[in-house]
């Protein structure tokens, strides 16, 4: 079994997310996630990474370190910046069941995030955001 | 992400390879524009080559289609299957589009 922790720093700029898609997925592939949980992780990564690259640094450049901690049943993404305090998780759940003309895409990202992921939180630590999201290998879903 | 379009008797066949996420939203946008701008109101889009969709990749859809509603248009969504299909039904999206299991399905129903 692999275990340990592998950490990339990514310019937050969206034309980056093929790297930080690259990166996670080999990580997600060495520690043996089955193709279900990948997918929900790398939809999970462009949700963050793409956070990040539009509200994090609304005043210039910054960067998203993107954690891989790699346990004995689950593979853990921490995606972390030195933006403003936010706390992602704070947005409210979308109305998933408006009509085509009313339906806004705002918050959407989150929703999936918590939907596809095996737990989710954030912390503020040493002047950054961390979104933590955890993927179990196993089949079981908790909620 | 590769797109192509073609056309046939009643309708224009917008075909999505790849991937439609943060960075490949906008290309596709700018080609259900165009093709809009051009007169293009009654598309089918094909999702069997897809493998991927993000929240950014369904703003793109959503937006192409409010405008083509605007325009007095109709698009369906034609071979929408595996994950992409998941993203659709845990977004609600699946029940706001016009959905079909074929092209040739999409095609007969805007005939």
């Amino acid at each position: 079994m692999v275990m340990g922790t592998d950490t990339k720093c990514i310019a937050a700029r969206v034309e980056n997310l093929n790297g930080a898609n690259e990166f996670v997925e080999e990580c997600a592939d060495l520690f043996g996630l089955p193709a279900k949980k990948k997918f929900g992780l790398l939809l999970a990564l462009e949700e963050a990474f793409v956070n990040i690259c539009s509200y994090a640094y609304l005043d210039g450049d910054g960067d998203v370190e993107i954690s891989c901690v790699a346990g004995e049943d689950s593979l853990v993404l921490e995606m972390a910046d030195r933006g403003k305090p936010f706390d992602v998780l704070s947005l409210p759940d979308p109305d998933t069941t408006l009509d085509i003309m009313d339906r806004q895409v705002g918050g959407l990202g989150i929703y999936f995030i918590r939907t596809l992921s095996d737990g989710v939180s954030y912390r503020r630590e040493n002047d950054r955001n961390i979104l933590r999201m955890e993927f179990r290998r196993s089949r079981e879903n908790s909620p | 992400m590769e797109i192509q379009t073609r056309n046939e008797a009643n309708a224009t066949v917008v075909t999505i390879t790849g991937r439609l996420d943060a960075v490949t939203a906008p290309e596709y946008e700018a080609t259900v524009q165009q093709l809009i701008a051009g007169g293009s109101i009654r598309l089918v889009i094909d999702f069997a080559g897809l493998d991927y969709i993000s929240s950014a990749g369904l703003r793109g859809l959503l937006v192409t289609a409010k405008l083509l509603k605007a325009k007095g248009g109709l698009v369906r969504f034609a071979t929408v299957e595996g994950t992409v299909k998941e993203v659709f039904d845990i977004s609600g999206f699946g029940s706001i589009f016009q959905m079909d299991a074929t092209v040739a399905a999409s095609l007969a129903a805007l005939a």
